[in-house]
């Protein structure tokens, strides 16, 4: 505990909290995706299985229970991800009280850039999304238990699914810079990794960014109905 | 061939700056950029003004004083060189060239482009000492070292404590220097019972200078001189972890991973 203390004051130690609740928030997106293209399978597999989110690991767990704790994990993450961001940002904003006249780049990409606004954007995009599916506030005509029928009646606006296919793409930047930089933190650099990290980042990103963007296309499209 | 330079001249660190255009003319496409600011500063004293301070001693690339961003490039727009070995054939008759100095809070300006490095110095001081023999030279395969690691840390070791990873890193990180610093005896046998404790007290005194945090954008791997990889600094945070959690505090002096 006192050595997690140490790490936590340290702004190197900072990132290998960032890096560590990223990834934890990172396979929540990728167990996300393989869940939601069930909705390809049609209205009876895929509301069975949201339901089976709920009755998972039964009779050992109530229902919901199991649900719940991955919830906890997952609010526990992001809190960490985004206080560990917080203390970083503001150490770094302060280290360089007088900026340049002209500073070039050359090395550092579009995604490392938009790290602090892409994970501000993606925030308030699960807010909305929350409210969207879980709570029902803002879907169209919200039916509990009724996953499909959700899904399909956002989707079906165009100004919906215009917000998920831009905030998967500021997921997919998101996702690229923080899965190489998650590897550079953690230290994961001695060949072979070092030739496979960055493509693998890219890859993963394209991967998730595309997987999750087929679905609000394909109802778009009169695919899914 | 005839230049236009923007100089940064601050008198003090408590006074603003701004930039100062200069004309010259008669510069010589096989001078150094130090020997410009040279000429410059000739001119300057006979027209009885305040010349250009600016930091230099070796002029070939291996002491690491020199260091100013030239138009948006610390260093200049050539890779793996130094202010002091930047030839003004690479500029084109008739350039436009910004001059401003190293820009973090940790390098405080001292005047024009002079800027306070001091703070390498404390982060050195910080790692302390290795506890192998030193004195005579020792036998050459009295230890034996790996020829992969001997070449790692010889990369590490090029490192000239200039500072330019710290002027072109978005967030004014050390983090390039620190982890050249720390690998180059973390390699080597030699390096290995102080290990864990060179790298805590180190990383300790870099946060407290007030240095950035590192984002992974790889800027200063482009802007270094002597070409040090960002590998470096995979390895320094890798080190950095296992010490915290691995370091068993030593029965004297104060533990640094009780910060
Ligand atoms: C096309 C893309 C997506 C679709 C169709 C989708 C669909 C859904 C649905 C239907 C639910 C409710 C599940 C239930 O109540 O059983 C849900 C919950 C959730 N989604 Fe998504 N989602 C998408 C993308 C994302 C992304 C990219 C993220 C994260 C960055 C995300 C984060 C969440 C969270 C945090 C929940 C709440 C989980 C809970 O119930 O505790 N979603 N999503
Ligand atoms: S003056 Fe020594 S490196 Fe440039």
């Amino acid at each position: 505990m006192r050595r997690l203390l140490s790490l936590s004051r340290s702004v190197v130690g900072k990132k290998v909290i960032m890096a560590v609740s990223g990834l934890i928030l990172f396979l929540f997106v990728v167990g996300h995706l393989l869940g939601n293209l069930k909705v390809f399978e049609g209205a009876e597999k895929f509301n069975a299985y949201a339901e089976g989110l709920r009755t998972v690991g039964a009779p050992f767990f109530g229902r919901g229970q199991l649900l719940w704790i991955a919830r906890i994990a997952l609010l526990v993450s992001l809190v960490a991800h985004v206080w560990a961001a917080l203390g970083v940002t503001l150490a770094s904003r302060q280290a360089r009280p007088v900026g340049y006249r002209y500073l070039e780049t050359s090395e550092t990409t579009y995604a490392a850039r938009t790290m602090r606004w892409g994970g501000v954007l993606i925030f308030l995009y699960v807010v909305y999304h929350l409210l969207d599916f879980t709570f029902g506030r803002l879907n169209p005509s919200f039916e509990p238990g009724n996953v499909y029928h959700n899904v399909l009646a956002s989707f079906a606006r165009w100004p919906v699914s215009a917000v998920y296919i831009a905030a998967m793409l500021v997921l997919g930047l998101h996702v690229y810079h923080g899965a190489w930089s998650a590897l550079q933190t953690l230290g994961w650099h001695r060949p072979p990794t070092d030739r496979w990290r960055r493509g693998f980042a890219a890859a993963v990103a394209g991967v998730i960014a595309g997987g999750y963007i087929t679905i609000p296309v394909a109802v778009l499209a009169g695919v899914l109905r | 061939m005839d230049l236009t330079l923007h100089v940064w001249r601050q008198a003090g660190a408590a006074t603003a700056g701004r930039f100062v255009r200069y004309e010259l003319g008669d510069v010589s496409p096989d001078m150094s950029f130090l020997e410009v600011l040279d000429l410059l500063n000739q001119q300057l004293i006979g027209r009885r003004e305040e010349p250009v301070a600016f930091d230099h001693d070796c002029r070939e690339g291996i002491c690491g004083a020199c260091g100013m961003v030239i138009n948006g490039r610390p260093h200049g727009p050539r890779a793996a060189t130094t202010a002091c070995q930047l030839h003004m054939r690479h500029f084109p008759e008739g350039a436009e060239i910004w001059v401003e100095p190293w820009r973090a809070r940790a390098f405080p300006v001292v005047k024009d482009l002079v800027v306070d490095r001091s703070a390498f110095d404390r982060i050195i001081q910080a790692g302390g000492f290795i506890t192998a023999r030193a004195g005579s030279a020792p036998e050459a395969n009295a230890i034996p070292v790996p020829k992969g690691d001997a070449d790692r840390a010889m990369d590490a070791a090029a490192c000239i404590g200039c500072g330019a990873c710290v002027a072109a890193c978005p967030n004014a990180s050390a983090m390039l220097f620190v982890a050249a610093k720390v690998s180059h005896l973390g390699l080597l046998p030699q390096g290995q019972p102080e290990r864990a404790q060179r790298v805590l007290r180190m990383v300790e005194v870099m946060e407290a200078e007030g240095f950035g945090a590192c984002s992974n954008h790889g800027e200063c791997m482009a802007a270094c001189p002597k070409e040090i990889s960002i590998d470096f600094i995979a390895r320094l945070n890798r080190d950095y972890l296992t010490s915290v959690f691995r370091h068993q505090p030593s029965e004297e002096g104060p533990d640094p991973a009780e910060g």
